[in-house]
């Protein structure tokens, strides 16, 4: 390209697009200029002058965080007075460090104990009295502690640039500034840990994680986020097989190191005491330990039983077991028990957008087009409380693409702090909304639309048409669903209509309302989901629940079998936009067993052969059998995600908008699981009174 | 929170002196008038002119704690201000400062326990060429010796 | 009202009207020549108005000195933005009083001067940035606004000229950094007042990120008397390559302290024996500040020979900063006036950033200690070295501030601190062969 920039870095000949900045320049040619406040996607601070280098017919060392190429310029990034420089600025925020490394969180991952290593002085000339005052605790999940503060300014800048929730700020002046919560010694905010992630030393500490562990004590597990449907990956740090910290610091996966309260805090689920441990067995009305072996035995002879007298099963699965599990699941009651009586709870018509997207499978949006699509539409969906990955990447996209957001919502959504246009509707009654938009949105060359529960069914028919005759030149769109396999759920067939796929079946079985009013049902086979909840068990069926606490479903099981949470297994997950990405087991709960593995041994023990029942083999026969899941296994095994297209057609079956229905869970709140989360509920805003804007 | 008609009406001329996207920009001399009515920046002020503003109260918080002559905490009906700095420092400041010490019995950012006096040891308030300077509450006073400082305070002791 | 008896030595133009009975009051002002430059400057072209400034050599009188007429140049004016005039009247330098008598006694003269600023760009709107001390002085701006609105000189259809214009007063709340212009525009918006990454500039993303002209009070008001005799004849007052007349604030060990309007290239020698009377008790020079404590400190002797201007400070290895000049005589206290400068910088550091932040506090620490003679000459090197390494590699000017003073100082004057380290015996016995940290 012609209009590029020729520079000169450490004596290598750069070239770089007009307008970028030195230290982005540097970086990108492989070399690094050391910085605490200059972060990538953030605005720029220049107060840590840490990034200061050396560059020619210019009298002052510059600041290469805000300093743009320039033709001819000839940078040196480690020339001595540079490096002087840096060493001298360490040493003047060592005099109030109060240097508690070895009984610092941050110790051993802390960016000034880098930059002290490769810059600092070895010994100290600072022989005053360092400035104190006490750490503080701001929320269940919050601690400063401003000694260790280095005034990088990263934490206020994620929260209102990268949340937009602007709950922190600087208070005080001088050497006595320090970060100041939302609420004077408090925080209400979204409790997304984000600041602490992005503290480059131990001033901002997490409620879970303090003082549990020396960082280099722990393993790393990369695996994916149980709770809502955008599908973020969460890195467990694992330590004695205890899960003490999540967080995605390597930005890997497709949330970079966005996370939010769930994905950070809300693990703790994994080892609450009310954990099933133990196989149970309804006894004279209660439920009993009893082994593996008697409750396998049972669970195969009752199913056999009903079987062979031609009785009627209903199947239940989960929007939260992996894609093995569920597709496991409907094979297991197609072909194992004979039956189409199986279902989800379902939360989104992704059948129905499948179906008017008419095999444009590239017109489904996807994570990565929340970023960076023109413009966006959400429509009847609060992102920032139910989607927060979502809503994260449509504020990075305004931020740093100026892109167009609209909203058509019943009530006020962050999102209206930067929209183009925001319209109030009724709830159900969207389309009126979407319609008063047409003349702005068809000035839009790109247009991302996101729907919430509310669009279904005929709606959603009109909604798509809508989109279409805008005459853009892109349309996408994203059907907004619960859980962190709501999708995966779909596509791998629990549906009494649908097999893996969108494959219609030849004889539809019943929906679970239906299952659950059918007064002659003989068994009902509960995986991983909580249909008692909603729903009245109308027959004496003989009930088998595979779960990992005593919900209402579960107690009413005849057997109870313990089951291992996301955290604890291997397997696949599809998020709520398509992308396919890989869980890690990270710990393990003595007693309980992976769904596919329960599944697999009531396979044997009824003598069925289903196939071997491990993760990878059932993959590979999704890989086969499920349309759009012929991913490349090499970006799943190297932590990315894969994206499907699921479908080449048109969907050949009865939609059943009714059975649509978000949980429309909160930034605190999913389901049953979170209520088992301690720190979860243990936030001022839990379960659903987050703090509203009070101007 | 419920202000003076004279203070509500600065509060509107100041409202209006700003564009309408940029009311934030009378968010200082809202809390330095009002300041003059309530005596300090209580939490309760922040939040009500968070409010009139229009922003969350943490951006008040940045801004109060910032500026020195925002208080936080109660100050002396008369507030006696001693500049210290070079010029003054040079022909006495320092000296006229621990004066004022022990005259009122007061240390730096001290009031008195009637709430009358409160004395602080200022940075330089433009007064250089006539030092040393002092200030109680906005009124200046110049080449003040501890004589004249004594008067001063004697005679404000004096008004009920 | 005028604290100080004004001198035959000067040279008046901004303070002409200074001393006539109610010299703040419109009626005074325009009895006496007010407002007849902006008359003048409506009848002109905006390069013609900025031609004028930059014919006349002006330079910023806030204590940067960066030439008036080109920074009015930078502005882009066919931006359709609004465009804004912002008067700095923080006045927060040490040794500086110039900016609050020329308020208390002109402010028609400022307004005039802002007014011609906003022809100059097509601005219409202005704020005068005052510091909160000088709360007396915005009601005097107020009340000069008020009857500049109710005589026709600001508001609609300027004096049926076709030229609107609005101002107001913006109270300062106790911040030096404020001063800094991009910090002052910060404060101006209610926030913080932390300086902003420059560039952009405030001409062309100044106030509420429009393009902004941004001077110190005295500057605007030398524009109304450069457009009445013309450029090049305001330029004439003073020197080649330095116009006109600045305000000049007598402060520190003189016996006639005050302010004064002296020509630029006003020679020292003259300034402070016949203008200020000479040194107080007829004492000796020790040494010299000639722009607030920012500037880096002479030794009376260096000082005597200079003139008050832009080169011959610069090349005496100082600056002309702001006008506020510190005399301080021989018994003078080096040390402690270190001490009390660094306390100073240490006060208004705003904390931004680390080398300002933690420097400017580590070295009044050291300082408070060998101001009472604690300490090793290990500590003295440390003093300088420590001022070096914060020069420039802060964010703002502050730094430097804090560091010029304190480095001259050092440098200097490195014999008082040997003698208060020798002389004064603290009650630290094993001080001399034990410091408290070993250096190598």
């Amino acid at each position: 390209m012609a209009d590029l920039v020729n520079l000169t870095i450490n004596g290598r000949a750069i070239q770089a697009a007009p307008g970028t900045l030195v230290i982005e320049a540097a970086k990108k040619a492989g070399i690094e200029i050391p910085a605490f406040c200059y972060y990538e996607g953030y605005s720029l601070q220049a107060a840590c002058r840490m990034c200061l280098v050396e560059v020619e017919k210019m009298p002052k060392l510059q600041t290469a965080c805000t300093l743009p190429v320039g033709e001819g310029m000839v940078v040196r990034t480690e020339a001595d007075p540079v490096v002087k420089a840096r060493k001298t600025t360490l040493e003047f925020l060592l005099t109030n460090h109060p240097l508690d490394c070895p009984v610092c969180d941050k110790g051993g991952e802390c960016e000034l104990q880098d930059m002290v290593f490769r810059y600092g002085a070895g010994e100290s000339r600072y022989s005053e009295i360092k400035h104190h005052v006490d750490e503080k605790q701001w929320s269940p999940v919050v601690f400063y502690d401003a000694p260790r503060c280095i005034l990088c300014y990263r934490c206020v800048r994620v929260c209102d640039e990268g949340m937009g929730v602007g709950a922190l700020g600087i208070v005080n002046r001088g050497v006595l500034s320090e970060i100041a919560p939302s609420h004077g010694d408090h925080l209400e905010c979204d409790e997304c840990g984000a600041c602490i992630d992005i503290c480059p030393v131990g001033a901002l500490t997490s409620g879970t994680y303090r003082y549990q562990t020396r960082p280099w004590e722990m393993k790393h597990v990369g695996t994916i986020c149980t709770f809502c449907g955008d599908g973020c990956k969460t890195t467990l740090g694992v330590r004695n097989e205890k899960i003490v910290r999540g967080n995605n610091r390597d930005r890997s996966g497709l949330n970079g190191e966005f996370l939010c309260v769930k994905g950070r805090y809300a693990f703790d689920f994994q080892e609450h005491p009310d954990r099933i441990t133990s196989p149970m067995m309804k006894v004279n009305g209660k439920l009993e330990e009893v082994s593996w072996a008697r409750a396998l035995e049972a669970v195969s002879r009752k199913f056999s039983e009903v079987k062979a007298q031609g009785g009627m099963f209903g199947v239940v699965g989960s929007t939260r077991t992996t894609n093995e599990e569920n597709f496991f699941l409907q094979k297991f009651a197609r072909q194992g028990l004979g039956t189409n009586n199986i279902d989800h709870h379902r939360s989104g018509d992704i059948v129905t957008l499948v179906d008017a997207l008419a095999g444009r499978s590239d017109a489904l949006g996807s994570v990565q087009d929340a970023y960076l699509m023109k413009a966006s539409l959400v429509v009847g969906a609060d992102l920032a409380q139910e989607h927060p990955l979502l809503a994260f990447q449509l504020r990075a996209n305004h931020r740093h693409h100026n892109s167009n957001t609209y909203t058509v919502t019943s009530g006020p959504v962050r999102e209206d702090s930067y929209s183009a246009a925001q319209v109030r509707v009724e709830a159900g009654r969207e389309m009126e909304g979407v319609e008063s938009l047409r003349e702005q949105l068809s000035k839009e060359k790109e247009l991302l639309v996101l729907f919430g529960a509310a669009v279904k069914g005929e709606t959603l028919r009109k909604l798509v048409s809508f989109a279409d005759s805008l005459g853009l030149e892109k349309v996408k769109f994203i059907c907004l669903l619960d859980y962190s396999n709501s999708r995966g759920a779909v596509d791998m067939g629990l549906l009494p209509d649908l097999g893996p796929g969108f494959k219609p079946v030849s004889e539809p079985g019943m929906a679970l309302p239906e299952m659950m009013a059918a007064a002659e049902l003989d068994v009902l086979w509960v995986v991983g989901a909580n249909p008692l909840s909603r729903y009245e068990l109308k027959s004496n069926a003989f009930v088998v629940v595979q779960e990992m606490f005593l919900t209402e479903t579960a107690m009413r099981a005849d057997v109870l079998l313990p089951a291992a949470s996301a955290y604890e297994k291997n397997g696949t997950l599809t998020s709520g936009t398509g992308e396919v990405q890989k869980l890690h087991a990270a710990a393990r709960t003595m007693g309980a067993k992976p769904d596919l593995e329960i599944m697999g041994l009531i396979a044997k023990e009824m003598k069925l052969n289903l196939g071997i029942w491990s993760p990878a083999n059932v993959f590979d026969e999704i890989r086969k059998e499920v349309r759009g899941y012929n991913i490349p296994l090499p970006i799943l095994a190297t932590g990315q995600p894969a994206q499907t297209s699921p479908l080449n057609g048109r969907v050949q079956a009865a939609v059943r908008p009714d059975l649509i229905q978000s949980a429309g869970n909160t930034l605190f709140t999913s389901g049953s699981l979170g209520r088992y989360s301690k720190k979860l509920t243990s936030v001022l805003e839990y379960p659903g009174a987050l703090y509203k804007p009070q101007y | 929170m419920t202000f003076s008609p004279e203070l509500e009406k600065r509060f509107e001329k100041l409202l209006a002196s700003y564009p309408a996207q940029r009311r934030k920009s009378a968010l200082i001399p809202m809390l330095m008038y009002a300041q003059d009515e309530t005596g300090y920046v209580t939490h309760e002020l922040v939040l009500e002119v968070a409010r009139r503003i229009g922003i969350p109260p943490v951006q008040v918080d940045e801004v109060v704690t910032y500026y020195s002559m925002l208080w936080r905490k109660p100050r002396g009906k008369y507030h006696v201000q001693v500049c210290t700095n070079i010029s003054c420092l040079l022909v006495g400041g320092e000296e006229l400062y621990e004066h004022a010490c022990k005259k009122l019995g007061l240390g730096h950012k001290e009031t008195s326990a009637d709430g009358r006096f409160s004395l602080e040891e200022v940075e330089c308030m433009g007064a250089c060429s006539w030092a040393p300077a002092i200030q109680i509450n906005y009124d200046f006073h110049h080449h003040v010796t501890p004589e004249k400082l004594d008067k001063l305070i004697d005679d404000l002791k004096r008004i009920q | 009202m005028l604290f100080n008896e004004p001198s035959p030595l000067e040279t008046k133009v901004l303070t002409r009207r200074f001393g006539l009975p109610n010299s703040a009051s419109i009626e005074t002002n325009l009895a006496n020549g007010g407002y007849q430059s902006f008359l003048k400057a409506v009848e002109m072209t905006q390069e013609q108005i900025i031609d004028e400034v930059k014919a006349s050599n002006l330079r910023g009188r806030g204590g940067a000195g960066f030439p008036t007429g080109m920074k009015w140049g930078f502005v882009p004016r066919q931006s359709p933005k609004p465009k804004y005039i912002v008067v700095n009247g923080d006045e927060s330098e040490p040794g500086t009083c110039k900016d609050r008598v020329l308020i208390e006694n002109d402010p028609h003269l400022l307004i005039e001067g802002v007014l011609i600023a906003g022809l100059a760009v097509g601005a219409k709107a202005g704020y005068i940035y005052i510091r909160g001390e000088y709360r007396y002085l915005i009601d005097i701006m107020d009340k000069a606004i008020d009857e500049a609105y109710a005589k026709g000189w600001l508001g609609r259809n300027i004096q049926g000229k076709g030229v609107d214009f609005d101002l107001y007063t913006h109270t300062g709340a106790g911040a030096y950094e404020c001063g800094e212009e991009s910090a002052l525009l910060e404060s101006l918006e209610g926030k913080r007042g932390q300086p902003r990454i420059r560039p952009p500039f405030p001409a062309v993303a100044g106030l509420y990120q429009c393009p902004t002209i941004l001077n110190n009070v005295e500057t605007f008001c030398a524009v109304p008397s450069i457009l009445e005799m013309g450029g090049k004849a305001w330029a004439d007052l003073g020197i080649p390559k330095a116009g006109g007349t600045k305000l000049t604030c007598l402060t520190g060990h003189i016996n006639k302290g005050g302010v004064y309007e002296l020509p630029l290239g006003f020679p020292v020698e003259k300034m402070i024996n016949e203008v200020g009377g000479g040194i107080r008790g007829g004492r000796k020079m020790k040494a010299f500040i000639p722009g607030g404590s920012s500037c880096p400190v002479l030794k009376g002797d260096e000082a005597w020979p200079l003139t008050m201007d832009y080169d011959s400070m610069a090349k005496a290895g100082t600056m002309l900063g702001s006008g506020g000049v510190v005399i301080m005589d021989e018994t003078t206290d080096m040390v402690k006036a270190a001490l009390r400068i660094m306390h100073f910088y240490q006060h208004e550091s705003c904390g931004w950033c680390i080398p300002c932040r933690e420097g400017t506090t580590w070295l009044k620490k050291i300082l408070t200690r060998l101001d009472r003679g604690i300490g090793t000459t290990r500590d003295i090197d440390l003093v300088g070295d420590l001022a070096k390494n914060m020069l420039g590699r802060t964010f703002c000017p502050l730094g430097d501030a804090a560091a010029l003073p304190t480095i001259s100082i050092v440098e200097k004057f490195r014999d008082e601190f040997e003698t208060k380290l020798a002389k004064i015996q603290v009650a630290v016995p094993a001080m001399a062969d034990s410091p408290l940290v070993v250096m190598r």
